[in-house]
């Protein structure tokens, strides 16, 4: 059938028409505000962070240590057992070095943001972050980590407490 | 499992473009009027309508479902729409399949669309709340990581380069090339052009990724009854799969999709598909990044794992080769309007199967062919697989 | 009992702010783009009609959503039409009281099967009633930007 029609619908725009105004359109911006509750697990995880501590939670049955934590085992589908405190330093499981930021923006020095296994946890249990001090071509995986913090009396309770990852021998 | 047979019966889509003119609904229109016209059915004889959309924020149009109903074809009909991430595309058709499988439909007309260029001054601003808003969020990612992170561990695990990848890349945009709906199709590009391409989260680099795109699919589902009424080629959906991993995505291994493998698995089942490698004869794997074509063979268990590039530089997945994978172009090359694009694989392996695509067709007449897709935070598989005769 | 399943008293209930930070840019579609040039140049309000159902869609749609026919047959509606429903607005969007009421109503202009979302303008509270008659009012020519609000609001019509 595609073989049969000779021309497809669909008129393609140039981003040029819209400041020639060549043609009409209107435009709307939602300002979709939000609040959102870090909930029972995660409230108590961004808790402990702002004590400098990584916090993770244990299931009896099937015997893993999660990080992030969750109230319950995704698993075994039952309430978690355990709070258990994790080491503040891991291995890098994978990397990236990027150039742009969330909203595409080009920047000069790359971020470096990794999966980084937690030292306490089960095999394999990783959370998101960042490294820094060091070299991009430098970063290997399954490279040392630990996380440097921010000073006690700037944290307050989130993800960001933990300002990046460094490379450690 | 006493279900009916389905059959696809017709099918349409709009050219895949950067920015539209037309509305969601138009391009929605476009496509159901098309695959209603190239099978001879009107909307009287349509009994339900299944669509599948991406999240609202990209149309910036809230119940988008509602919204795209008319031109969808859903006037005063049973209507639903579905939703599983980039997972989209393949599964709208599954849920179609089932409506007309149960014996609640006879015809269902089946329509994914996608308006992103609506989403300013990027869609990334949307894909940012895919994060987890307390662990992830402040440390305001780009989409473009969590496929940097994947892509990079896919290659660590078993000492890929980037050249190896960037074969995908070539091949797709070489084939779509000969699609007439394609924003992306380029005869002439080569893996140096993909390898010197602007670097945006290595091992990423610009030809590695799939663009943002405007399109609209859609496909008409119909029973046995119906499908052997209209049409001496019937395509029958001989199995269909669907899985979804863990949310906690750094907490799983991400070099290998068990998801996709699970989908493959119970559409192997279902379709009766013992030995996928023999007989499976035609591939579209979802493929937003080149990588991710690799990664979905292995997991459909159409490649050993990490054995997927050595297949891509034998040529045995090009359009010619032994088992063509993607010869519409792809993602890479066709255009990526998160539902359309997956819908439009299941498109092309109508037309392929029927001997109706044109300069993609490939040769050696297949029997059987497979399409699937991927989304959500690496997390979900779906799978379609149809097949002639029987 | 899991320990989890009661917060430990050394956890604050902790809430994240944010926001999605898009905007959205709306094209008007093939039928909208003919339709709001129409009424930015010319002051003019265009339906689509649909011959085989007999009925003409306001605002435009270049399909007709009951028999899925393409639609090419462009006509002229209104400017006068006749209300159908209307509501007196009372409080604004973010929920503070306005302080003139805005009168919204849905207007069957003549010629149109579909009606249109619009306001009421330069109306008396008291002489408001489903079935009255208005007439669209647009903003001078230069003023137009091809949008809906290039028609102010639609006012009663002498009789
Ligand atoms: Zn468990
Ligand atoms: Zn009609």
């Amino acid at each position: 059938m595609t073989s049969k029609i000779k021309e497809f619908p669909g008129v393609a725009l140039r981003e040029s028409d819209f400041a020639e105004k060549k043609i009409l359109y209107t435009t709307w911006e939602p300002n979709a505000r939000y609040a959102w509750d870090a909930g029972i697990a995660i409230g108590r995880y961004l808790a402990e962070l702002k004590q400098g501590r990584i916090i993770g939670t244990r299931c009896h049955k099937c015997r893993r240590t999660v990080v992030p934590p969750r109230n319950f085992c995704e698993w075994c589908f039952r309430p978690m057992d355990e709070w258990v405190y994790l080491e503040d330093y891991g291995v890098v499981n994978t990397y990236s070095i990027t150039y742009v930021k969330w909203n595409m923006v080009r920047v000069e020095q790359p971020i470096l943001p990794a999966v980084i296994e937690i030292a306490g946890a089960s095999k394999g249990m990783g959370i998101m972050h960042l490294l820094g001090e060091v070299e991009p071509d430098e970063v290997k995986i399954g490279m040392k980590v630990q996380a440097v913090w921010k000073p006690a009396k700037e944290r307050v309770g989130a993800i960001t407490d933990i300002l990046y990852f460094k490379p450690v021998e | 499992m006493g279900l009916r047979k389905v059959a696809v019966v017709g099918a349409g889509m709009t050219k895949f473009v950067r920015r539209a003119l037309e509305t969601g609904k138009e391009l929605a229109y476009e496509a159901a009027k098309m695959a209603l016209d190239s099978c001879e059915l009107t909307l009287d004889d349509v009994d339900g309508v299944a669509l599948g959309t991406a999240p609202e924020a990209f149309d910036g149009v809230h119940m988008k479902g509602e919204y795209l109903s008319d031109g969808a074809g859903a006037w005063r009909k049973p209507f639903m729409r579905c939703y599983v991430g980039g997972g989209t595309g393949v599964f709208t058709p599954i849920q179609g399949w089932y409506h007309v499988a149960s014996g609640l439909f006879d015809v269902c007309l089946v329509v994914c669309e996608e308006k992103m260029s609506s989403c300013q001054p990027h869609p990334q601003g949307a894909f940012l709340t895919i994060f987890d808003h307390s662990t992830e969020r402040p440390l305001e990612p780009n989409l473009l990581w969590i496929f940097a992170l994947e892509m990079n561990r896919y290659m660590h695990m078993h000492g890929l380069q980037k050249k190896d990848i960037a074969l995908v890349s070539v091949k797709n945009k070489r084939n779509a090339a000969d699609h007439p709906c394609a924003m992306l199709g380029d005869p002439n590009i080569t893996v140096e052009d993909v390898l010197n391409s602007e670097v945006l989260a290595w091992p990423v680099q610009r030809l590695d990724v799939s663009p943002i795109s405007d399109g609209a699919v859609a496909l008409v589902l119909a029973s046995e009854n119906v499908a052997k009424r209209i049409t001496d080629k019937p395509v029958w959906i001989k199995g269909v799969g669907w899985s979804l991993d863990s949310a906690y995505w750094t907490n799983r291994d991400l070099y290998y999709p068990k998801y996709v493998e699970y989908a493959a698995r119970m559409a192997y089942e279902m379709a009766g598909i013992r030995e996928p490698r023999k007989e499976i004869h035609i591939v579209e794997p979802y493929d937003p990044f080149d990588y991710k074509e690799l990664h979905h063979l292995e997991g459909l268990l159409l490649a050993d794992k990490g054995d997927a590039p050595r297949l891509t530089a034998e040529g045995v997945t090009a359009r010619t080769g032994n088992m063509p994978v993607c010869p519409s172009g792809g993602l890479l090359g066709v255009g990526n309007p998160i539902a359309a694009a997956g819908l439009m694989k299941v498109a092309e392996i109508f037309w392929q199967l029927r001997g109706e695509a044109g300069k993609r067709q490939v040769p050696g007449k297949p029997i059987t062919g497979l399409a699937q897709a991927w989304g959500d935070l690496m997390q979900v598989g779906t799978v379609v697989i149809l097949g002639i005769g029987g | 009992m899991s320990i989890l399943e009661k917060p430990n008293k050394n956890v604050e209930a902790r809430v994240v702010e944010g926001e999605i930070p898009i905007q959205s840019r709306y094209t008007y579609g093939l039928a909208g783009e003919k339709f709001f040039r129409e009424i930015m140049d010319k002051a003019r309000i265009l339906g689509t009609r649909c011959v085989e159902c007999d009925y003409t869609y306001v605002p435009p749609t270049i399909y007709c959503e009951r028999c899925f026919a393409k639609l090419e047959e462009w006509v002229e509606v209104g400017p006068e039409g006749t209300v159908q429903s209307f509501t007196v607005l009372l409080v604004a969007l973010g929920g503070s009281p306005l302080d003139e009421p805005e009168i919204m109503a849905l207007i069957q202009l003549d010629g149109a099967d579909s009606v249109l979302v619009h306001r009421l303008g330069d109306v008396d509270l008291d002489e408001l009633a489903i079935g009255m008659r208005v007439k669209a009012v647009f903003k001078p020519k230069k003023q137009r930007e091809g949008s809906i609000l290039d028609i102010a609001h639609f006012a009663p019509v002498e009789d």
